[in-house]
């Protein structure tokens, strides 16, 4: 009869769909994928708050942490301070370069923002917002991780972690050159 | 103090409506009406704790007792008097307040109107209602407490999110929440019909008004969002297939598919099963928006809060669609059609493709807006589909849509007489073709847009041919011409109600159309005095000047607008610094018009005010959008009248 096999068809219809919602919680919103990703970066060139010039040009042949953060972003920027910090620590001998671009601050929040967290990799401000227009950075913190050939790979949107970092740092350095 | 209030006022709230609910429904298993009676009271019950939730939120509001962290999160002591009000539905666990207070008084009108009018169905509809208020009293107490203590109490608050500091944001969300809920009593009347094996028509009589109303104030609700976002969020635009708005657009579009496809029924005996699942439908599209919304699991530009909550509602989401629809499933040899399709010209048949289009553009966008995920789970990648899509697939859509608005309400029932297509439709057609084939001439190229325009005449014609007849043939009894429409437009209200909300469409179609094919805008950096010209205006750039209100510091570009032909106007656009925002909020200034706005949002700056970056639009037909808006109140108005006398 048609009603008996309808009787389950009907309320089963619906399940595929609710199982989809469910993974979505095993997903991350915050991954935005880029249209930057797997393009040649942006290249820029930026004085650092201790007056020495940065560019990515200069940069070639190692791999780039480029980080956007702002003093007036709280928590996220402060939540993964330590982090940049460590990771810096960890990676500098291995080929890794971090670059933090300051966005839309005060040089003297900034500043101290910096020697709050004892911050030692080259930390640059970006007065006319530039380099995050080019970066299509839509709020801080984002941080983009650039290959040894100089393109765009992986974008973090939200605080960073150790986790992330390293297991994005080791995928580029493990990457022939 | 009020943190504990609260939380008691919610706590025994959710017993009570737990209670009322079982109570119901044992009441309609065993006919005792002493429990029907305890359901009743508890209903009551809800609605007092509810209410003084309510009050104790908004004297917490009012007092900025930062005890609650809401309060905190959601107002600062700079927070003007107004939005301290609105701060109350400012964020997630207060928009739950909200939508869990309108369920009450929208039960407690069902408890008044129906308690002796449907007895058998009324239990059955209390327990349903109030197992869904149930839901939402559950989700105030665990996921998203409104009255949470925050601890130490902090000096000032965070403020409300900048972007609500808006008139349209007192309006919207309780339009829009008032749409939503007022699917919850359709839902629950078709639910207890099921049960009672009452397959009939009747659940879909008593509902129609509650359909009515609730997708009116949705129809509003999208309206009033796309108002905020053109005149807030600074972009130009009013609508722009986010997740957000799109969980509001699914609901209407089957409602909308609803409100037509049960005069089949009520006139055909056919589609009973199709009612049934629209309507329930709905109110799980209702229920999946604030689950997309609210759980974080597809981001969206004003995705406004995150948390476990989400979790809660894919689960009553998923009671609601199994049960109902297995409730559907068990049913369903009783729901056979009694009438028959006797052509494909005829009105049934209009009705069921408009039906078909209705629910194949809620299903495009329900796919659009989960494709992220759909093509994360499938191939591992997250890829967003955009407005191209949701355009590309929706605009034929909608067209033809716009076709069906003209031939279904006229063509013949059952099967359609070559004489009775002529005799309705040949001049409308004729009439579109000729406008059409004239704004042609006239140096109209889009052709998207010609077609919307033919479309347009055609349906804005058979309804002015249908209403010319009728209130001719009304004249021979010997009224004059106002006399005879007015007489007309009450006698037969939910005819011409349904015509004039066609007509709010049409206008809103053409401002759609208008405002996309037509505007123009342009960006440019100016210096002090430095003229920039669109479209005819000139705008002078007169230098910039900054204020400090209460809670932002705001910076304001002088602009001196002029045409030519009238006087100057001076906007005012500006940046709105908000200490606890990462970026500035744009304030933006504008002229409306008839035929076109004048939109002008201020960029970068540079900090001696020499100069400005400024983008410059000219925005054509938007206003349309807003004056379909208020003929749609009309017509819904006229259409949710008491039909006093059956139409002749």
């Amino acid at each position: 009869m048609r009603a008996s096999w309808l009787r389950w068809a009907i309320p089963a219809a619906v399940v595929p769909v609710l199982m989809l919602l469910a993974y979505g919680f095993k997903t991350n919103p915050h991954e935005i994928p880029s249209p930057l990703l797997d393009r040649p970066a942006a290249a820029f060139t930026l004085t650092t708050f201790g007056g020495s010039p940065v560019s990515l040009e200069s940069l070639r042949g190692k791999v780039v942490m480029l980080n956007f953060w702002a003093s007036w972003c709280r928590p996220a920027c402060y939540e993964e301070a330590p982090t940049l910090e460590r990771t810096w620590r960890e990676y500098k001998d291995k080929g890794v370069m971090v670059v933090g671009v300051d966005i839309q601050d005060r040089a003297e929040a900034a500043q101290k923002f910096l020697a709050e967290f004892g911050h030692s990799f080259p930390n640059a401000p970006d007065p006319a917002g530039r380099v995050a227009v080019d970066y299509g950075v839509y709020g801080v913190p984002e941080t983009f991780f650039i290959d040894r050939k100089g393109r765009v790979r992986f974008k973090q949107v939200g605080a960073l972690t150790d986790e992330i970092a390293r297991q994005r740092l080791d995928t580029l350095l493990k990457e022939p050159w | 103090m009020i943190p504990e209030l609260g939380y008691g006022a919610t706590v025994a709230a959710l017993v009570l409506a737990l209670w009322g609910a079982s109570a119901a429904a044992v009441s309609a298993r065993t006919g005792r009406l002493n429990l029907l009676h305890s359901g009743e009271r508890a209903a009551i019950g809800v609605w007092v704790l509810i209410t003084a939730c309510i009050a104790l939120m908004l004297y917490a509001f009012l007092t900025f007792d930062f005890s609650v962290r809401y309060v905190a999160f959601n107002t600062n002591r700079g927070t003007p008097f107004y939005y301290r009000i609105t701060a109350l539905w400012g964020a997630l666990e207060g928009s739950i307040v909200l939508w869990a207070w309108m369920l009450s008084i929208y039960t407690l009108i069902v408890v008044v109107q129906y308690r002796r009018r449907q007895p058998e169905l009324y239990p059955w509809v209390l327990s349903v209602m109030l197992g869904i208020l149930a839901f939402f009293l559950l989700v105030m107490t665990i996921p998203a407490p409104p009255f949470e203590r925050l601890s130490p109490i902090p000096p000032d608050g965070r403020g409300l999110n900048p972007l609500l500091e808006d008139s349209g944001m007192i309006t919207h969300p309780v339009a829009l929440y008032l749409g939503f809920t007022g699917f919850t009593v359709p839902f629950a009347f078709a639910v207890a019909a099921l049960i009672l094996r009452r397959t009939g028509e009747e659940w879909i009589t008593i509902t129609r008004r509650w359909t009515i109303i609730a997708w009116y104030f949705l129809s509003l609700g999208l309206l009033i969002g796309g108002w905020w976002s053109y005149h807030v969020l600074g972009w130009g635009g009013y609508w722009a297939w986010d997740p957000v708005e799109n969980a509001a657009f699914m609901p209407w579009l089957t409602a909308t598919a609803f409100l037509h496809s049960v005069m089949i029924q009520e006139r055909r005996r056919m589609l009973k099963l199709w009612n049934l699942a629209l309507i329930f439908l709905t109110f799980g599209l209702t229920l999946f928006g604030t689950f997309l919304t609210r759980s974080g699991i597809i981001g969206s530009v004003h995705s406004f809060t995150q948390g476990s909550i989400g979790i809660f509602f894919l689960g009553f989401l998923a009671l609601v669609l199994l049960g109902s629809f297995s409730l559907l499933a068990s049913r369903v040899g009783r729901l056979r059609a009694e009438g028959v399709l006797d052509s494909v010209v005829s009105r049934e048949s209009m009705f069921l493709l408009n039906n078909l289009f209705l629910v194949a553009a809620a299903f495009t966008v329900f796919f659009g807006t989960v494709f992220p995920l759909l093509s994360e789970a499938v191939r591992g990648v997250k890829i967003s589909v955009g407005a191209p899509f949701f355009n590309l697939v929706n605009i034929p859509i909608f067209l033809a849509l716009l076709f069906l608005m003209g031939v279904g309400p006229l063509i013949a029932w059952r099967r359609a007489s070559a004489e009775n297509l002529k005799r309705n439709f040949l001049k409308p057609v004729l009439a579109g073709i000729v406008v059409a084939a004239l704004m042609r001439a006239l140096g109209v190229g889009n052709a998207l847009v010609l077609t919307a325009i033919a479309l347009v005449v055609f349906v804005a014609g058979t309804i002015a041919l249908d209403l010319f007849r009728a209130v001719r043939a009304r004249r021979r009894s010997g009224d004059g011409w106002p006399a005879a429409t007015l007489g007309l437009l009450l006698r037969q209200n939910r005819r011409y109600g349904g015509f004039i909300v066609h007509l709010g469409i049409l206008v809103v179609a053409l401002g759609v159309a208008g405002s996309q094919a037509w505007s123009v805008q342009t960006e440019v950096t100016l210096q002090k005095g430095q003229t920039v010209d669109l479209a005819g205006y000139h705008v002078r750039f007169d230098g910039l000047s900054a204020t400090e209100e209460s809670n932002h510091a705001k910076v304001t570009g002088a602009f001196t607008l002029s045409n030519g032909r009238r006087g100057e106007t001076v906007l005012l656009p500006g940046r709105k610094f908000y200490p606890q925002e990462q970026t500035p909020i744009a304030a933006v200034d504008y002229r409306l018009g008839f035929l076109e706005d004048v939109y002008l949002v201020l960029g970068d700056f540079s900090r001696d005010g020499s100069q400005a970056t400024v983008k410059l639009q000219v925005n054509r037909m938007v206003s349309w959008l807003w004056l379909g808006g208020l003929v749609l109140t009309l017509g819904a108005a006229l259409a949710i009248l008491p039909e006093a006398r059956r139409p002749a």
